[in-house]
């Protein structure tokens, strides 16, 4: 017992001095199962939220499939896939930032927290030029689209239904928009976790505004996991 | 003001020195706007609440009045569309949705399982501002023109004909959405990580179980309403085509979105009142639930089943008889839990030692009318029958009976049952009485007629008809207003009671549940020690057993 007095000690100094231990929880551990489980519902919700969306995607497809794959081989598959290559980055670095938290490397955090910041941005800078692209091509739904003669891969001879191709458009703006929305939103998570990190409040025994920020940040990939292949790829193989 | 004369000296000796709660821990109006304290944001539910209730009810109101005489003669035919529409909309969106959960749900759920708090308090604090933003947008959506709609948006009338201000209810009712998630993804985490030592769940109180149900249900079908909003935003600024059938959209696709949302939102409604019910009936007829288990389960099968069936909405839409066919059985299916709750409640008064008290005549009333309006949705499951009276007043009546005679009555009785808890005064119990008296006796008069109306082919949605629906329709204009009286009943003697009732004692009820073994009202921390819960739930026989000193010996 006179063993442990010590640890014990500590650990009851530091549930006192730990300012982040809320009221109304009985322990950290508590605590940090609450927040992780939060976020996985939390999470569990945004995938009814795009499943919508996908659902609609899925159903539009299968109806009109040629004019969907003629609107999806104009969509730019290069910096698509770049756009992933980065988010699968960025994933790897807020892994190493947890890491670096649980192991007290400061200065390695604060990097990986940067790190992760500036591949969010860069996806988003990579979303923008391809925007640019679809918005030089008329192909943004409203009153000046155009997506005439324009013919169905495989099919040199037929042309896609316009109004179908505006459809995948519609589609393809909302879902990509969404997630890029999740984007902004999780990089404003992470310029608070970099404040918070800057100001040494993430010890081994506290990171989980690090974790349950970091579930977030892995969702918003997976969602571009999905999203990639289903707008992108599918069609590519014609 | 300097002449002011100083207090009788005997006053302070006169009046009890009131304990600290949650209630006079603080005062002023941020020590409210910024609380995070469950109780507090409660109450703040109940207020916002209410108003959007009487902003429906005026809607109704109007309705029932245009209906009074066979002639469009009250409003015009815009302006009916537009009443019902927003009645619907104000009705379900800011009233039912959140009425039980956010009110009842946010003040016991944490006392009932002997916690602090809920998991998130500042998460609940944000889940009442969003509901709040929701509400001011669709009041100015209100009063800027509304929405002619029907509270179902459906497309494309929404998306490329109607020319009321779609959009801005559309954003109302999706910011008011997240606020329901919230809520519901803090019951979930409360339940699961906060609940006190001994507290399993096989002894959390059926109303714990009843919301957890409507918690997966709220954050799981939600955000597939949120989206759909968005798409119909989007479409109706944009003209996208992904609904609008002239541009390749399909409206259908519409309908399977919104209902996959919208059935289940039923369930919304009707399990947080099963929950209230079940605590009501064990308590006042001082018997352990009959099939605790069985009760407990159903709330889930009800949540699950929920998600199955949407498509009943759908029969006359154009969906596939095979769909159609499958959609109707699943629909039967989710009357089975519902059924199990309603034996299993039965079973419980069977020789129960019942007590007439303003709560339980709520709970018999839940009772009946819930039974009826469970019971004609199986006529309108029933393929053949819908074919018949779809897009009738027996719709209408039907989903009132599961609404107002289900949801609604279970709110009032939760109310009633709670208010010594919540408020710590207590209300007149005769008045009360008599307003569970008059509400039933209203809700009857208003809504069966509209059953026969509809079965002899009244349509719903319409401000004229032909003269021999009239007599119905004055029996139900006349309901309406009995209603109308039977619901300001309440509000008043509750505001009464604030003020001049009696104080509550910590158990007026000798009810079971946790949040009894606390004083009335609740600390700011509800317990004052952590509890230890090693009794079963509903444990009546063992509270009204007669202790060992009690007993009477023979001398």
């Amino acid at each position: 017992m006179h063993d442990s007095s010590a640890t014990i000690a500590a650990g009851e100094a530091h549930g006192e001095h730990n300012p982040a231990l809320l009221h109304h929880f009985a322990t950290e551990e508590q605590q940090r199962n609450s927040a992780s489980l939060g976020m996985w519902i939390f999470l569990a919700t945004e995938v009814m939220f795009f499943g919508g969306l996908f659902c609609a995607y899925l159903i539009y497809r299968g109806w009109y499939f040629s004019d969907f794959a003629a609107a999806s081989t104009s969509i730019n598959a290069a910096l698509g896939g770049a756009n992933t290559a980065v988010l699968i980055c960025s994933s790897l670095t807020v892994v190493l930032a947890i890491w670096a938290a649980q192991t007290s490397r400061r200065g390695l955090l604060l990097v990986m927290l940067a790190l992760t910041m500036l591949f969010g941005c860069t996806f988003l800078g990579i979303k923008g030029i391809e925007y640019k692209d679809k918005f030089d091509e008329h192909h943004v739904p409203g009153a000046s689209f155009s997506f005439d003669h324009v013919s169905i891969p495989g099919h040199p001879d037929q042309y896609a239904n316009p109004r179908h191709a505006q459809i995948f458009f519609a589609l393809y703006f909302i879902m990509t928009g969404l997630h890029a929305l999740h984007m902004i939103i999780g990089l404003g998570i992470f310029a608070w976790l970099f404040w918070m990190a800057w100001k040494g409040r993430f010890t081994p025994d506290y990171h989980t505004p690090l974790e349950i920020g970091g579930l977030y940040w892995h969702f918003v990939d997976i969602v571009w996991i999905y999203l990639f292949p289903l707008l992108y790829l599918i069609d590519r193989h014609r | 003001m300097a002449t002011a004369t100083p207090q009788p000296a005997a006053q302070p000796a006169v009046q009890p020195i009131e304990r600290e709660n949650y209630l006079n821990k603080h005062y002023g109006v941020g020590s409210w706007l910024l609380t995070t304290d469950h109780k507090r944001i409660s109450l703040l539910y109940l207020l916002s609440i209410t108003f959007f209730f009487f902003i429906g009810g005026f809607f109704a109101l109007l309705i029932r009045l245009e209906l009074l005489t066979p002639a469009g003669d009250l409003v015009q035919a815009d302006t009916y569309n537009k009443l019902f529409t927003m009645h619907g909309q104000v009705m379900v969106f800011f009233f039912l949705i959140p009425s039980i959960p956010a009110v009842l749900g946010n003040f016991l759920v944490p006392m009932m399982i002997g916690a602090k708090d809920l998991a998130f308090p500042r998460i609940n604090l944000l889940s009442w501002y969003l509901y709040i933003i929701g509400g001011i947008m669709m009041l100015h959506c209100m009063l800027t023109g509304g929405v002619d709609t029907g509270w179902t948006f459906y497309v494309p009338f929404s998306t490329a004909f109607s020319n009321t201000k779609v959009i801005e209810a559309g954003l109302a009712i999706f910011v008011t959405g997240f606020s329901s998630i919230l809520t519901g993804l803090n019951f979930i985490v409360t339940i699961h990580r906060m609940r006190a030592p001994g507290m399993t769940w096989s002894r959390l109180p059926l109303f714990i179980w009843a919301h957890y149900a409507t918690s997966i249900i709220q954050i799981l079908g939600t955000p597939v309403i949120a989206i759909t909003l968005v798409l119909v935003v989007a479409e109706r600024a944009l003209h996208l085509g992904i609904f609008d059938p002239k541009l390749g959209g399909d409206p259908l696709l519409f309908q399977h979105l919104f209902w996959f949302y919208s059935h289940p939102a039923v369930y919304i409604m009707i399990l947080p009142s099963m929950g209230v019910v079940t605590e009501i009936i064990a308590c006042f007829s001082r018997k352990r639930i009959f099939g605790y288990t069985f009760v407990a389960l159903s709330s889930i099968c009800i949540a699950v089943f929920g998600f199955l069936v949407w498509a009943h909405h759908m029969f006359v839409a154009g969906i596939s008889v095979y769909a159609a066919l499958v959609f109707s059985i699943l629909s039967y299916a989710v009357a089975v839990p519902s059924a199990i709750k309603v034996f299993n409640w039965t079973a419980t008064l069977y020789k129960g030692s019942i007590r007439y008290d303003a709560p339980m005549l709520y709970a018999f009333g839940f009772l009946g009318l819930f039974t009826i309006g469970g019971l004609t949705g199986l006529f309108l499951a029933a393929l053949g029958i819908d074919m018949h009276v779809h897009d009738t007043y027996f719709v209408i009546a039907h989903f009132h009976y599961i609404m107002v005679g289900g949801a609604l009555m279970g709110y009032l009785g939760g109310m009633h049952f709670w208010w010594p808890k919540i408020s710590g005064k207590l209300y007149p119990e005769g008045w009360a009485r008599l307003a569970a008296l008059i509400v039933f006796i209203g809700f009857n008069l208003t809504f069966f007629p509209q059953f026969i109306l509809g079965y002899v082919g009244m349509p719903r949605r319409y401000y004229q008809y032909p003269p021999e629906f009239q007599v119905l329709n004055v029996l139900s204009t006349a309901g309406a207003t009995v209603l109308g009286i039977g619901y300001l009943l309440p509000m008043i003697y509750f505001l009464w009671s604030m003020r001049y009732g009696k104080p509550a004692p910590d158990n007026p009820w000798n009810a079971a549940g946790l949040e009894w073994k606390t004083q009335s009202p609740p600390t700011t921390y509800n317990f004052e020690e952590e509890p230890v819960v090693t009794w079963e739930a509903y444990n009546y026989e063992e509270l009204d057993a007669p202790q060992k000193q009690e007993v009477p010996v023979a001398r």
